[in-house]
């Protein structure tokens, strides 16, 4: 008897987010929002692969999408091991790791409750990346210090 | 000097240098702010004193200060009047203030709000407290207290004692008296202790910090002791706040072991942690660095205010 296999297939156009830390793919899921995605789009999800580089790792492909900067910084936060390739017309365009900015807008929320950022005012969330190994990020505003994004993003 | 038309948000906006040139001009301010001498480099300036939350020497200081300069204030001093009860933003009040004034002093319960300010304004702005945050020109007169009394601040021994947690006024001192390589004592209750990040960033600028919870210990071969009041309307839990309250408190007894030019120093107002006895010792000087509040605030004013608009 045959063995019926179901794989995952290439995506004709899409993003592929791939080296994402063991165990962290559903983080990358609700940063990327895949509610808002169109349909017909396929997600595909694989947990607990092995990585020579990272020993194990979690891949998310999204077909029809790709990341806007925003949420590329998030993934960064989240896990700063990813790298993200840009499939277009079912060839790898564009390949790059996530890369933290000097500055992060509107990514994260201040976990300071006082903060000025989490009043009804017209303004975005900033944070400084003040240290990059690990990450340590510090709000703009009110000088609260972040190093556990996950509980932080907006 | 450098801070022209510059804003003032945290006492990290200045350098060494900066601090040190402000405790210049303060000194030189002294005569001006008694009324022994008149001088008038505000006299078409308009400053806003926008307090969003209570306040009364810091308003009324700044108030005499820029009067002091010639100038004149127009203030906001109970937020419960203004639009914002109508619901209307911080940065829309400011952004309307800063087209009427030529400079913005802001008090606000909200951490960070003075850095909002500074952006929706395109007149300078002075924090004058943002809610748990920063209070620089309280760290300017009390670097000028200490440095009326000792001639230097470099090298001193200084006792922060109280609510090292909550308290705004020990965050930005004690970051400015590490610049100056003094030696901090902190002597707190255990839940009032000083927040880990703070103390990591001094020690990453190179601060000599000792804990010592003993008060008595703690001012020992110390030069200055400064204190603070615990304050209820940070402590979100009444129960934690009266477990706190008054378990220090600074006497003629405590002071037997101290070195007779101690300075004892308090942002004011005490509730109970220094006795009144000790306003008639040498060590008191607390009123002078209230009254020391008019001439440092004149020196900013005058450096920030006096001429240029933001950022020229």
């Amino acid at each position: 008897m045959a063995v019926r296999e179901l794989k995952i297939t290439p995506i004709k156009n899409g993003t592929v987010i791939d080296h994402i830390g063991n165990g962290l793919a559903l983080e990358v899921l609700r940063i990327i929002g895949i509610q808002n995605l169109d349909r017909d789009s396929t997600v595909s999800v694989v947990l607990h692969v092995r990585s020579n580089k990272l020993g194990w790792k979690d891949i998310v492909k999204v077909e029809n999408m790709e990341l806007s900067p925003r949420k590329v910084n998030a993934i960064a936060l989240v896990t700063p091991t990813a790298t993200i390739s840009i499939i277009r017309d079912f060839k790898v365009r564009e390949k790059r790791p996530v890369d933290l900015p000097d500055r992060i807008l509107g990514v994260l929320r201040c976990p300071n409750p006082n903060c000025i950022s989490n009043q009804a005012e017209p303004i975005e969330s900033e944070f400084e990346v003040t240290q990059r190994r690990p990450v340590v990020l510090t709000c703009a505003f009110c000088d609260r210090q972040v190093d556990d994004f996950r509980q932080h993003l907006a | 000097m450098s801070l022209h038309g510059r804003d003032l948000i945290s006492i990290r906006d200045l350098s060494l240098e900066e601090i040190e040139e402000v405790l210049a001009a303060s000194r030189k301010m002294i005569p001006y702010a008694e009324g022994s001498k008149v001088t008038h480099p505000l006299a078409d300036k308009i400053v806003a004193m926008a307090f969003f939350e209570p306040s009364t020497r810091t308003r009324l200081s700044f108030e005499a200060a820029v009067q002091r300069l010639g100038g004149t204030c127009i203030t906001i001093a109970d937020a419960s009047v203004t639009s914002m009860r109508k619901g209307e933003s911080l940065h829309d009040s400011i952004r309307m203030l800063s087209s009427y004034a030529d400079a913005i002093v802001i008090r606000h319960p909200n951490e960070g709000s003075a850095r909002l300010a500074a952006r929706a304004s395109d007149r300078p702005v002075i924090n004058a407290g943002d809610g748990a945050g920063q209070h620089p020109t309280q760290t300017l007169l009390d670097l000028a207290t200490m440095h009326e009394a000792f001639e230097t601040l470099r090298g001193l021994r200084v006792v922060l004692l109280g609510d090292l947690k909550y308290g705004r006024t020990v965050h930005s001192l004690a970051h400015a008296l590490t610049l100056f390589g003094c030696e901090l004592v902190l002597c707190a209750p255990p839940s009032l202790g000083l927040p880990d990040e703070y103390r990591s960033r001094l020690e990453h600028l190179g601060g000599k910090l000792t804990v010592e919870p003993d008060l008595g210990r703690a001012i020992r071969d110390a030069d200055v002791l400064y204190v603070t009041r615990i304050q209820k309307e940070r402590f979100g839990d009444e129960a934690e706040y009266r477990k706190v309250a008054g378990s220090y408190r600074v006497d003629a007894t405590v002071l037997k072991e101290a070195k007779p030019r101690l300075a004892v120093m308090h942002p004011l107002p005490r509730a109970g942690e220094i006795a009144p006895e000790v306003d008639e010792t040498p060590h008191a000087l607390y009123f002078r660095q209230a009254f020391l509040a008019v001439p440092v605030r004149m020196a900013l004013l005058d450096a920030i205010v006096g001429g240029a608009k933001k950022g020229g």
